[in-house]
């Protein structure tokens, strides 16, 4: 094999993307159910009322059930970054292995070693400490999260390193810059909140199936009092945050924002698609006559004012992206994906001169071509302009996907709030809130689909395609672990839903207590 | 001396003091692999499994922080092992997979599978994670057939750096009888430990019983395994590297390494009385033996893993390009994130104090029939 196979790039995708999906099925509930639960339990020590024991403890169940499963799915995903992506893992490991160590030293051990006296310790430690290790439980896993979205956001918006040619990687210079970094900061308030909301969604859905049902009706108002306002704050938080990311992507990640808007010609004065049809088998890469879109709704000027918050500001298109030649805000001009490929040959030429020659001289010139052109490194190992472009559809429609729900989540939790003494009387109303449950799920898969097909091909922003990340296996071992990936996590989550379904059709044991 | 190599040397310890702590508590996996054989009854059976299912998260989190830490710390050993011996690393990440749903789903009704299925996931777990784990780690003494290559980045066509030479992609690695003997060493040392764990666990005098019986067999056939793997690496040639990374081979490498570093050597000692005594004392049925023996072990991995690493020593020999070697100076990572990752391991005395805290608030009751109901 001398030539990279590009299957084994695309299977390799896959077998992330299945995995990390999978995985995100689960982490979110535990965030977001984490807090509801602990919230409850705080409020068991507080009123010394068994009835909240028991809702906390009906809830620590679930949590239990879907916690499993997160971790089974979390450990391919860690191990994978050396199993699928082992080049990535020389080239910027330097960097990128410290948040991951960094998780499992402070966050992961939080959570397990609490985890375990939150469920086995309810008669073996006092009640305060019971509280506070059900508390340290749900930190330890929000900790978690931050140090796995601080390395998300450093692939996203690389900062805080240098290439050292000596080693040929990227060696980190800056921790806190790569550990504070602002997108860092968004990222994981903007997935954090969301998955708040999704928590806040299933107790809804589960305390109105009960309503439906005419069960556990104490049990049930009361969970939804408390998930409404947790997840009417979240809501209105994950909405803020969005937009800041919003912001985040048109300053960092174009290429991204423009594929998200449909955006192919980019000027002043752009307006925000609130909805649309994109015309099907477009070429998003290349000009053409056709309309690209059957129809859309715009919001004038909104999107020069995200992007650069002038509502006449310039925001660029795919076309302009790839043909460069406008002005950038901090001066000069964009280069061309042309030019930049150019310059990123130019800088991995230099580096393999550097690496052989042995005349100090000339290595000392190959030095500073590869320092005067390292930004494009990156670019050359593209073949063509037009990978530069990722997924238009896939990315524009998961976006308007999570966008609209983020608005109907919002009017969920608000009307129960205001309306809630009525709602719960409708028949209807409880149903549809129920079956629109699983719509949480689709819109945080929705925002990762955004994030993270979005920022094709690179797996780091501007500095390392997929293609030059991968491990070099053959094409048929990835197949497979990739069927047996998919057959077991299947499997098994068909097993958690059946568990999670018999033990929600069991229900609390509040009925004998006083609501 | 300077500060790299001072870290990389306090990041070897620390590396091999995580690997040396999964071994210890994947007692958890050991008892895994017992449930059948010492939980006759299925009241004894769910007592087995309510003991180690309290602590498999930390043996799954330890793995876990292991991966992290070796990533962090030798980036290059992550990007080489895991990318070339994709299958070993697959299949032990496979067998975690099934212990981590496990536990949860084996006694929830509607778990489809029925409780049994989820129960043999977890005796493969048992069996399998210990065995492929010290299978893959024989590996750091015997070597594997990989190449590297840093100058391949600047090849658009094939720029990945690391190559494995072995079509089976790591599962070559079981076909080494010193690997397997390690394998089994570590299979049967975590049964041992599990024993002894179960010995002080429990309030059924009967189970205690069977458990402290059991000892015989496997004490036996782990002393037979492990002294066997013993004396092939104490005879066995090791790769040694020059101060400016030449690496050649050099005879006797690990026995050089011990006399060398006599505190190392007093370590391994240390830990194999340890072990011995808690063996000895916890078929004299004194409940507190895993406490000897745990320690013992944790001693005898934490000295091998040095030896692998320190006094020069390349921990991963390449058997196809010797130049190719890991070594703990040329995988490492930067001085920078070295000495950043240094402060947070500051931390880890902390973590222990918390685990410390929670291990007794749980254990400090044995546990009894009525519990498990
Ligand atoms: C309400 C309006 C919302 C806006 C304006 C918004 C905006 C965004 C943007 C721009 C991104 C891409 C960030 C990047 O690529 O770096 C994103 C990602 C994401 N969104 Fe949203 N979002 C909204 C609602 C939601 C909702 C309701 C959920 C889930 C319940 C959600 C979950 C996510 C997730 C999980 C990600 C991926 C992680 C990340 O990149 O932050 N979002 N969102």
């Amino acid at each position: 094999m001398d030539a990279i196979d590009s299957s084994l790039v695309d299977w390799s995708r896959a077998q992330f993307a299945l995995t990390a999906m999978y995985h995100w099925i689960f982490v979110p509930l535990t965030l977001g159910l984490g807090v509801i639960m602990a919230i409850m339990e705080t409020l068991y020590v507080r009123t010394g009322r068994e009835f909240w024991k028991q809702t906390a403890k009906f809830w620590m169940k679930l949590f239990g059930i879907n916690f499993a499963m997160g971790v089974a799915t979390g450990i391919i995903l860690e191990f994978e970054f050396g199993t699928n992506w082992s080049n990535y893992s020389w080239f910027v490991g330097d960097i990128f292995g410290a948040p991951l160590a960094i998780e499992g030293i402070v966050a992961f051990f939080m959570e397990s070693t609490f985890i375990a006296i939150m469920y086995f310790g309810w008669n073996k430690v006092g009640k305060g400490a019971h509280l506070a290790s059900t508390w340290l439980t749900i930190i330890g896993a929000t900790l978690s999260a931050w140090w796995i979205l601080v390395a998300n956001a450093w692939m996203q918006y690389p900062v805080g390193m240098e290439f050292n040619p000596d080693t040929v990687r990227n060696e980190m210079v800056d921790f806190a810059a790569v550990a504070l970094s602002p997108v860092a900061v968004v990222k994981f308030c903007h997935t954090v909140t969301s998955s708040w909301v999704l928590g806040a969604m299933f107790v809804v859905g589960v305390s109105c199936w009960y309503l439906l049902r005419g069960r556990h009706t104490d049990f049930a108002k009361a969970s939804i009092r408390v998930a409404c306002w947790f997840g009417l704050v979240a809501a209105l938080l994950t909405a803020h945050t969005g937009h800041q990311s919003g912001r985040d992507i048109a300053l960092h990640q174009p290429m991204k924002l423009a594929a998200a808007e449909g955006l192919y010609e980019g000027g002043t004065s752009q307006g925000l698609v609130l909805g649309g049809v994109l015309t099907p088998g477009v070429d998003w890469a290349a000009p053409t006559e056709q309309n690209r879109f059957l129809f859309q709704v715009e919001m004038p000027c909104a999107l020069s004012f995200l992007a650069t918050h002038e509502l006449d500001g310039y925001v660029p298109g795919i076309r302009n992206l790839l043909e460069g030649g406008y002005p950038l805000l901090a001066g000069g001009v964009v280069l061309s994906a042309g030019e930049k490929m150019q310059r990123g040959r130019t800088a991995i030429a230099a580096l393999a001169t550097y690496r052989t020659s042995r005349d100090a001289a000339e290595k000392q010139v190959a030095l500073k071509t590869l320092r005067a052109n390292f930004d494009c490194f990156g670019y050359g190992y593209l073949k063509s302009p037009a990978e530069l472009v990722p997924n238009v559809p896939l990315t524009f429609y998961s976006f308007r996907i999570m966008v609209m729900l983020g608005g109907y989540f919002i009017a969920l939790f608000a009307g129960l709030l205001l309306l809630g003494k009525y709602i719960m009387r409708w028949k209807w109303a409880l149903l549809l809130i129920v079956l629109t449950t699983p719509l949480a799920w689709l819109a945080s898969q929705a925002g990762w689909v955004v994030a993270e097909v979005g920022r094709q091909p690179w797996a780091i922003q501007g500095l390392l395609p997929n293609v030059a990340a991968i491990s070099r296996l053959d094409v048929g071992s990835v197949q497979t672990t990739f069927f047996i990936f998919l057959g077991l996590f299947t499997l098994l989550l068909v097993a958690e839903v059946s568990i999670m379904a018999c033990a929600i059709a069991t229900g609390p044991e509040t009925d004998n207590t006083a609501a | 001396m300077n500060d790299i190599f001072l870290l990389q040397h306090y990041w070897w310890f620390l590396v091999s003091l995580l690997g040396a702590l999964l071994v210890f508590l994947m007692f958890v996996q050991g008892g895994q692999s017992l449930i059948w054989t010492l939980g006759r009854t299925e009241e004894h059976r769910r007592m087995l499994l309510l003991a180690t299912g309290r602590k498999w998260e930390l043996t799954f989190t330890t793995l876990v922080t292991f991966g992290g830490a070796f990533f962090a710390s030798f980036p290059l050993f992550y990007s080489t092992s895991f990318g070339g011996a994709y299958w070993v690393w697959t299949l032990i990440l496979l067998c975690f997979v099934l212990q981590a749903v496990s536990y949860e789903f084996q006694l929830r009704r509607s778990n489809l599978l029925g409780m049994n299925t989820y129960r043999v996931f977890l005796f493969l777990n048992g069996v399998l994670g210990p065995l492929l784990i010290g299978t893959a780690v024989g590996a750091f003494f015997t070597g594997a057939e990989f190449v590297v290559d840093k100058l391949a980045v600047t090849n658009p066509a094939m720029p990945v750096i690391s190559r494995w030479a072995n079509p089976l992609h790591g599962l070559e690695a079981a076909l080494v009888p010193q690997n397997l003997l390690l394998g089994l060493s570590v299979f049967l040392l975590t049964r041992l430990l599990a024993c002894l764990y179960f010995l002080g666990c429990m309030a059924d005098a009967a189970l205690r019983e069977t458990c402290r019986c059991r000892l015989w067999m496997e004490g036996a056939f782990f002393l037979l395994f492990f002294l066997t793997w013993l004396g092939y690496w104490l005879t066995s040639t090791g790769m040694g590297y020059m101060l400016d990374g030449l690496v050649y081979p050099v005879q006797h490498k690990y026995l050089n390494n011990l006399l060398d570093m006599p505190g190392v050597a007093g370590v391994l000692l240390v830990g194999v009385v340890l072990v011995l005594a808690g063996l000895v004392q916890g078929l004299r049925g004194w409940r507190k033996a895993f406490w000897l023996a745990g320690p013992g072990s944790v001693l005898v991995v934490l000295a091998l893993l040095l030896c692998a690493g320190w006094n020069h020593t390349a921990y991963y020999p390449s058997v196809v390009d010797e130049q190719s070697s890991l070594t703990i100076a040329n995988s490492s990572s930067s001085l920078f994130t070295l000495r950043t990752m240094t402060v947070v391991s500051f931390f880890i005395p902390f973590v222990l104090a918390y685990i410390a805290w929670a291990w007794r608030a749980l254990d400090k009751k044995p546990i009894t029939p009525d519990e498990v109901e």
